[in-house]
């Protein structure tokens, strides 16, 4: 594998870290809830990204299991956000319609996003609909699902906000308001 | 004492958050705050902007501070932990980035002038509301009740968002107020964890992983009960206990230990101001009422 | 008859744990010309000390033996007592009853106890003989000489001429600087070395107090603290010869690469863009054979993608040095600055399997290297370096990512270990001063003497005790300087009488004693044919006394009348 030094200057710009300062102490790995679960803790995928491995990252599964609890963030002694750095890959993976590593992850943005392009806020029954479908898992949570609605904890019927067109003028400043596959 | 803050309730506060909203609404009233919601305010983001595109993830929660600009006071209550660290995200770069801050306004029609403070709810009853002041209304202090205080991760991560009204990695407001209302906040070392947040739903075998870690701990602390300030960690450490995810056919194995109910703090706030709360509770999905009622907790 | 006072310390439960010392007091009172003997808790108090001067007078005592610790703890501070209440200070002794009796046999306190008395019986039966001595006094010539004209050597000198002293600085090469003047600019502000060293050597040059030699070696170093003579050789058009008469010696020799041809696997000695550390640092010198390019050795060309590899013979037991040679993680780095300053196009990657920074301002100034500079730093020990196509291919290992990375490199630097010099163990023959396993000049003690050697009157100074930069340098260079301004601060060196003599009317001139002698000290007469003693270097330790024939030679205060009195009385 040669190094391709040219990633990790996309990457510092586009998640505001300086990604270079870090000096691999594997702190954010070591304190990261989401760790055992992906193939390439943070500091892994901060490596990564100074070697230049962007096929890899972007198509990993990885950077779609941050639960952005900032704890990696909070606790570098060189002050890097990873959870950062790794929302910035999630932009080049979705910029570049590379195959997401985690479909289902994407797809609850996806539909949580649509939500408040639509109404301005969260509507979570349409939300969940639409994550459902899009998704392809219809059975999960089912249970969970009516008896959070049997409590009144899910409405039926969604509010839209008057300033919508400027939420929707917000979407359209960055670029979100195409809907993505 | 008697003080008005603007108010910013979030999506959650009145579907999936809605005990939060109910005993946020109540115990204000006990205690002489006055809650002005801001005018037309947005969702934040939550997880999913940052997620997808940075400028999004800052945007979103800026309108709600022009929004909440028009209000005119200056100190901005935000229930949930979430909204509250993407507000105050918003202000931050608003305040430290000029070019930001000239396109929001150029885009939302206002002018940024940093008056308004985000504020989390528990920060305003910790700190701005006296000892005594919290400890006046109660009519039925919570004697017995052993519990853990669960803090989960952005109300206090990451420093610079929140402004470090608590600290990062021991925070105590909680168990301060907990104390305050007669039950017994007992100390454990997971009271920072993260609860697994958005992955709810699609990666439900992670936040199953963490909640049943939470549970066990809280267990080996000897409570009965979790306290919380979080919807999010709510959601998850309430559901999850029992609804391990996935398909419901076949039944899920369930946990190998004793489900705990959790608690919203103002839940707990309102039961020791003695006002009703047996409906809200009644909307937990680990019911808490049991443990209750023979604490003797009405 | 002499009168003998025995002293018998408890040492808290020490000796009184396992040693039962009211029944040694009760037997040691038997012993002949024991008039006095007593126990008490601690010795070395002052009660216990006024005791000890109290009973000398009342009792009248000649001698006293005192049956406690080890006597390196307070043979000194009891010989005071006795000299404070009238008596020869070398007719106090000790009796160890702790390190020798009862930490030994705490368990077996019978045994222990007897053991007590026989070894106070013992000492008895030598005090009963020892002599009054006084100590002798010896001159002390206040000149220095240092060996080696680096920037250590240079310190040194420089330190103990500005204190009024004469220096001899002897030079094997041509010029002053040693290593630092091969140098380029140093860390952390790229200072010109030259620049620095200039300043230095002018200091030394014009320095009245200081004699420098350069192309001199020393051959021959004879005498002992305070009365060295040391023979200098010098090469000019012809070679002189200078006897010098020093007090004090300090050892600045340096050190060296360890040479890259031995690191066949990354092609050292072989690939002509394979080169060291100092190689480096000529190109960079404006005054260099590139003048101040970086070029490639090979072709001339300007290298755009550079290697560092540290580690390169250090950190490897198996095959090289085992320890870490210390200033490589810091000029690698300062190099690889360097190199991107002047190709800023260029790329640099470094290879290490640590970094250590241990020094003030010393991690920022490598995290600088990765921030600001852009060097690729992959922990990870490069396994090969083949010559191939016009360039260099690197095979190493990036261990946190766990992946294989190849570099294909215009130009490969070897962070070579820093060894000692290829004559380090010809100068510490020399000047009697050992040399540890990898050849560096060993000091005293590790932690607390660590600019002198084990052989009074020689210090050490410098990377020729074990590699360090050059402010660790210039510090253990006015250390050393500090010892040896202690040293001639002195007007005379006392030492100890009880050392050997020689009695001439019955030495048969046999010169047993002289190979005999572990120090030297042991010479025949120049014209009588008796044996001398030099007592400035005898340490009384009876070799030469238990090898004489004729009883000539004997030790004072341990003759052999002592020593057989003290066998007898213990069997």
């Amino acid at each position: 594998m040669k190094p391709d030094l040219t990633f990790v200057e996309q990457v510092s710009e586009l998640s505001h870290q300086n990604v270079r300062r870090c000096y691999y102490c594997l702190r954010c790995s070591a304190g990261c809830p989401a760790a055992p679960f992906m193939e390439y803790t943070p500091a892994q995928i901060l490596r990564l990204v100074q070697l230049g491995q962007k096929e890899v990252l972007l198509h990993s599964s990885a950077i779609w299991l941050c639960i952005g609890c900032e704890t990696c963030g909070t606790r570098c002694p060189n002050e890097i956000h990873a959870g950062a750095v790794i929302d910035a890959l999630r932009q080049l993976a979705l910029a570049e319609k590379v195959p997401v590593g985690e479909r289902t992850v994407w797809k609850l943005h996806e539909a949580f996003l649509d939500s408040i392009r639509h109404w301005g806020r969260l509507h979570e029954l349409t939300m969940l609909m639409q994550y459902k479908l899009t998704s392809r898992d219809l059975f999960s949570d089912l249970d969970m699902g009516l008896a959070m609605f049997l409590r009144g904890k899910i409405h039926p019927l969604p509010q839209r906000i008057a300033g919508l067109e400027q939420i929707q003028r917000l979407f359209a400043m960055t670029g979100k308001d195409v809907e993505v596959e | 004492m008697s003080a008005r803050y603007a108010f910013y309730p979030g999506c959650t506060l009145h579907s999936t958050g809605v005990e939060f909203g109910a005993s946020t609404e109540l115990v204000c009233q006990a205690l002489g705050l006055e809650l002005v919601e801001i005018p037309d305010w947005n969702c934040c983001g939550a997880s999913s902007a940052h997620s997808v595109d940075y400028r999004l993830f800052l945007a979103l929660p800026a309108r709600n501070l022009a929004q909440a600009q028009a209000v005119g006071l200056e100190e901005l209550a935000i229930p949930c932990a979430a909204c509250f660290s993407r507000l105050a995200a918003a202000d931050l770069a608003l305040r430290e980035d000029g070019a930001f801050r000239a396109e929001m306004e150029a885009l939302l029609g206002f002018t940024y002038e940093g008056r308004v403070r985000p504020r989390n709810l528990l920060d305003i009853v910790a700190n701005d509301v006296t000892a005594a002041a919290l400890r006046a209304p109660v009519v039925q202090p919570l004697a017995g009740l052993k519990v853990v205080s669960y803090y989960g991760c952005l109300l206090i991560r990451p420093p610079q968002y929140t402004g470090q009204w608590d600290d990062p990695e021991h925070p105590q407001s909680m168990d301060q107020v907990v104390g305050l209302l007669g039950a017994e906040a007992v100390p454990w070392s997971y009271g920072i964890d993260c609860c697994g947040g958005s992955l709810t739903l699609n990666r439900s075998d992670v936040v199953v992983h963490l909640v049943d870690k939470l549970v066990r701990a809280a267990h080996e602390a000897g409570a009965e009960a979790l306290v919380t300030a979080c919807p999010m960690c709510m959601a998850n450490v309430d559901g999850r206990q029992l609804y391990r995810g996935g398909s419901p056919w076949p039944r899920p194995a369930k946990p190998d230990y004793e489900p705990l109910p959790i608690f919203y703090f103002t839940e707990l706030m309102a039961l020791a101001y003695g006002l009703p709360m047996q409906k809200v509770l009644g909307r937990h999905l680990v019911d808490p009422r049991p443990l209750l009622g023979r604490l003797g907790l009405g | 008859m002499k009168r003998i006072g025995i002293f018998v310390c408890h040492c808290g439960t020490n000796i009184a744990g396992a040693v039962d010392v009211e029944r040694v007091v009760q037997e040691i009172r038997k012993f002949p010309d024991v008039v006095y003997a007593v126990d008490y808790k601690y010795m070395c108090s002052d009660p216990g000390q006024a005791l000890i001067r109290d009973h000398i007078r009342e009792d009248r005592l000649d001698a006293v033996v005192v049956a406690a610790c080890s006597p390196t703890m307070h043979e000194a501070t009891f010989r005071r007592a006795g000299e404070a209440a009238g008596i020869n200070a070398y007719q106090t002794e000790i009796a160890n009853i702790r390190e020798q009796s009862s930490w030994v046999h705490e368990k077996q306190r019978e045994a222990a106890t007897q053991k007590a008395i026989e070894t106070i019986q013992t000492i008895v039966a030598k005090v009963r003989y020892n002599q009054s001595l006084t100590p002798f006094y010896l001159p002390l010539v206040k000149r220095a000489l240092v060996l080696g004209g680096g920037i250590a050597g240079m310190q040194t000198a420089l330190d103990v001429a500005n204190a009024g002293y004469p220096v001899v600085l002897v030079e094997r090469t041509d010029h002053l600087g040693g290593h630092m003047a091969e140098l380029s600019g140093l860390y952390l502000n790229f200072d010109s070395a030259p620049g620095l060293l200039q300043r230095k050597i002018d200091a030394v040059m014009d320095h009245p107090n200081i004699q420098v030699l350069t192309n001199a070696a020393v051959v021959d170093v004879g005498g002992y603290v305070g009365n060295f003579i040391v023979k200098v050789e010098q090469q000019g058009e012809e070679m002189v010869s200078y006897s010098f008469d020093i007090g004090a010696i300090v050892a600045a020799t340096g050190y060296d690469l360890y040479g890259k041809e031995h690191l066949g696997e990354y092609g050292g000695g072989r690939y002509p863009d394979v080169i060291d550390g100092l190689q480096f640092e000529e190109m960079l010198r404006p005054d260099g054979p590139t003048g101040g390019k970086v070029r490639r050795p090979s072709d001339g060309q300007v290298p755009q993608e550079v290697v560092w590899v540290q580690c390169a013979g250090s950190r490897d037991p198996e095959l090289h040095m085992a320890y870490c040679s210390k200033v490589c993680c810091m000029y690698v780095a300062k190099q690889s600055m360097a190199y991107k300053q002047h190709v800023p196009g260029g790329h640099a990657t470094v290879f290490y399997i640590d970094i250590r920074s241990q020094g003030k301002g010393y991690e920022e100034f490598v995290q600088q290297a990765m921030e600001e500079h852009e060097v690729l730093y992959v922990r990870g020990k490069v396994s090969k370096v083949f010559q191939e196509n016009g360039h260099l291919t690197v095979w190493g290992v990036d261990t946190l990512a766990g992946l294989p990375i190849e570099v294909e490199a215009d130009l490969v630097v070897l962070a070579t270990a820093t060894v000692p010099r290829h004559d380090a163990w010809e100068v510490g023959q020399l000047l009697r001063v050992s040399t540890d396993e990898h050849g560096f000049l060993s000091e005293a003690h590790p932690k607390l003497r660590p600019v002198e050697s084990l052989t009074a009157g020689v210090f050490l100074a410098g990377a020729a005790q074990f590699p360090k930069d050059i402010p660790e340098t210039v510090a253990q260079a006015s250390g050393a300087a500090a010892k040896v301004l202690s040293l001639f601060s002195l007007r005379q060196m006392v030492q100890e009488p009880t050392i050997a003599y020689v009695d001439a009317e019955l030495c048969s001139g046999c010169g047993l004693c002289i190979p005999a002698c572990p120090y030297d000290a042991r010479a025949m007469h120049e014209w009588r044919h008796i044996a001398t003693v030099n007592t400035a270097l005898c340490q009384g330790c009876a070799a030469c006394a238990t090898v004489c024939p004729n009883k000539a030679c004997q030790v004072r205060n341990l003759t052999n009348q002592q020593v057989l009195s003290m066998v007898e009385a213990y069997l």
